[in-house]
């Protein structure tokens, strides 16, 4: 079994956003990044199907030079090398432009299965690994909360999440692309050993050069021109004061409510 | 025809109501731009639903009766969907950011070489230039989308970004429009729908829900929310990263793949109240929320906030409780 997993690298959770003096989009210079949710995942899964099948599980990652912290932890875990899809023209794409870039360079590597997360932290279009499906001429599953390699290994079953606690299964033929869910495992931390061994992995490293994308191809479709906190549609009372303080008057709110 | 082109997701033969949000959002464009108005609905014996929607303002109800549209499937319904397109020409089409609609739009549009505008929470016509909303950050940061491609132009609007229930009535033709689709075209094979086992906590009943989110850092950390459930006597419930992490079990998770409830009070504890959380408590009677950050969305919803860090304020309040009913 060869997987791709495509991980990306985005702005920590925990991150206190700001919005550049242009207002076109956050101040990026400072801000400090994690492998997307669900991608963590996304990488479990495939080490544990190679732990299972034997094979090879390849990390895919497109964006600036820091990204390659995000390749690092994915070797750490097992993964065995990385493609570092590495270019400034590639940066501002839309989710279309950046997925052709990916897919010719996934499409040239070959594989049977993708894994990308369901949807970014940060741009949150949920599309990439359904695009890729599309590109490559596979089939696409998403928001799987299970991966099963049927026997053989032509085929796999997908446990898919739907609304409202409802799951379906899917069966696909294989090569496929799957979008995986925060949840469906227990991702592992890296070793100390693991650690030390992915400095020898491979990560090899793509440019717009390297790629047959014509510059139409690479123009995105859909552009952000303005970027800002949302205003508040409800006044939302803020309680103020220390933390006694503050767990005092809400207590008070709480008597006024008749819950307590 | 270049008009506005709706997408009716029906499942099992059963209308999902967000279609009216998709309706809805398709009304107000058609009439702001003088644009017409079509629904496409696919699937298989689905007539009643089609004479469901004929009961909205709309101009056409196109009804795409098909053997292989029966089951859903992201090959049946993109290739069909594409053909629609193809014989409409819109110049718009609108989804309802469902699962449904994420797991073929993006497919679909990728099959014409457009670029689906996903998520958007509104839009703003200027000069009649449409540009679209999208929470970007998890809800943290709004940008403003344009769109720099020709017709169909391809938009997914968030569950709850229209009010459904505001759909304008009227009455549209029904007509027939077939696809030509074959077995070998639908590569995946899908199973019947399932629920788990039955959940063993029922919170859609409770009347004071106390919710932890990530904010709680680690499980050990959840015993502190836990006594402030037990001096309100509410039940627990959790963001689903908690119940991810194995720190509650899944039944407590609260949201568009958990539960829906509708408590008195729903407190929520180092949450930042994404979306998909959302839309499973904020009909809550009244919500409380105690988080570090000011711009949490999770703000934008509660009646009452306190910003600060909840490992001071969560043990004062259970203080301040205890207190309270000492005195009675
Ligand atoms: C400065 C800046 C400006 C931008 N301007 C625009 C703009 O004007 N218009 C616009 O449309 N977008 C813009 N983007 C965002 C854009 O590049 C998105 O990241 C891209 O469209 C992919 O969409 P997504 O992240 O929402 O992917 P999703 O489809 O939500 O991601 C799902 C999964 O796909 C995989 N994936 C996605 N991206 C990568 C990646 N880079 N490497 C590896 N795997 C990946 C991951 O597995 C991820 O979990 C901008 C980004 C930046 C940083
Ligand atoms: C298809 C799909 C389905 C989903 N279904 C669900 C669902 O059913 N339910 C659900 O909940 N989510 C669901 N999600 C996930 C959702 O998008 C969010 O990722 C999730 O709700 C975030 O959980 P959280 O608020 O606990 O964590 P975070 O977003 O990480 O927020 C943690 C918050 O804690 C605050 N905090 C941190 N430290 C402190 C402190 N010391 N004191 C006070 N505050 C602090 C932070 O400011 C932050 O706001 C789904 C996602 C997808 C894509």
């Amino acid at each position: 079994m060869k997987i791709i997993v495509c991980v990306k690298q985005v702005p920590s959770r925990d991150a206190i956003l700001r919005i550049n003096e242009t207002g076109t989009w956050i101040q990026d210079r400072d801000l400090a990044y994690d492998v997307n949710e669900p991608d963590a995942y996304a990488v479990e899964e495939a080490l544990q199907i190679k732990e299972k099948l034997g094979g090879e599980v390849v990390i895919c990652s497109l964006g600036p030079d820091r990204v390659q912290m995000a390749i690092k932890e994915g070797l750490s875990k097992g993964a065995d090398r990385a493609i570092h899809i590495c270019d400034p023209a590639l940066d501002n794409l839309d989710a279309l432009a950046q997925a052709r870039a990916m897919a010719e360079v996934i499409g040239k590597e070959g594989f049977d299965l993708i894994f990308t997360g369901l949807q970014s932290d940060d741009y949150g279009f949920a599309q990439t690994g359904v695009i890729l499906g599309e590109l490559l001429g596979v089939p696409s599953a998403t928001i799987a909360m299970a991966v099963e390699v049927q026997e053989g290994e032509k085929s796999v079953r997908v446990k898919r999440e739907l609304e409202a606690g409802w799951f379906q299964w899917y069966k696909l033929p294989l090569p496929a692309s799957i979008t995986i869910q925060s949840g469906l495992n227990q991702p592992r931390y890296a070793t100390l050993k693991g650690i030390m061994n992915a400095k020898k992995k491979e990560i090899r490293k793509v440019t717009l050069a390297d790629l047959s994308l014509s510059r139409e191809l690479l123009t995105p479709k859909q552009k952000i021109e303005r970027v800002s906190f949302p205003v508040k549609s409800k006044k939302t009372e803020i309680i103020d004061g220390s933390a006694k303080e503050a767990a005092a008057k809400l207590v008070t709110k709480l008597k006024q409510m008749r819950v307590l | 025809m270049s008009g506005i082109l709706v997408f009716a997701e029906q499942r099992e033969g059963k209308l999902n109501r967000v279609t009216y949000e998709a309706v809805l959002a398709g009304q107000r464009l058609s009439a702001q731009m003088g644009l017409s108005l079509s629904v496409a609905l696919l699937g298989f014996g689905v007539d009643t639903i089609a004479q469901e929607l004929a009961t909205k303002k709309a101009n056409t109800i196109y009804l795409v009766n098909n053997e292989h549209l029966q089951s859903y499937t992201p090959d049946g319904f993109s290739l069909a969907m594409r053909q629609v397109i193809q014989e409409l020409q819109p110049k718009y089409v609108l989804l309802a950011h469902t699962y449904l609609v994420r797991d073929f739009a993006p497919k679909l549009a990728a099959s014409m070489g457009k670029s689906l505008i996903a998520d958007c929470v509104s839009y703003k016509l200027e000069e009649g230039n449409l540009t679209l909303v999208r929470q970007i950050f998890q809800g943290k940061i709004n940008a403003d989308v344009s769109i720099h491609d020709s017709a169909p132009i391809l938009i997914s609007f968030q569950a709850g970004a229209f009010r459904g229930d505001d759909v304008e009535s009227g009455s549209a033709e029904v007509k027939a429009l077939s696809v030509k689709l074959s077995a070998e075209e639908i590569r995946l094979q899908p199973q019947e729908l399932f629920r788990e086992a039955k959940q063993s906590v029922d919170l859609t009943q409770s009347k004071i829900i106390v919710s932890v989110g990530r904010g709680i850092k680690s499980q050990e950390n959840i015993a502190i929310v836990e006594k402030l459930a037990t001096a309100l006597e509410a039940d627990i419930g959790a963001s689903r990263p908690i119940c991810d992490s194995g720190w509650l079990p899944m039944d407590r998770q609260i949201g568009s793949s958990g539960q829906t409830v509708a408590p008195k009070l729903y407190l929520a504890v180092g949450i930042s109240g994404a979306i998909q959380h959302v839309v499973g408590m904020k009909n809550a009677s009244a919500i409380v929320a105690i988080n570090k950050d000011a711009n949490a969305p999770i703000f934008d919803i509660a009646d009452l906030g306190i910003v600060g860090d909840l490992f001071e304020i969560v043990p004062a309040l259970v203080e301040e409780i205890e207190k309270a009913k000492a005195e009675g």
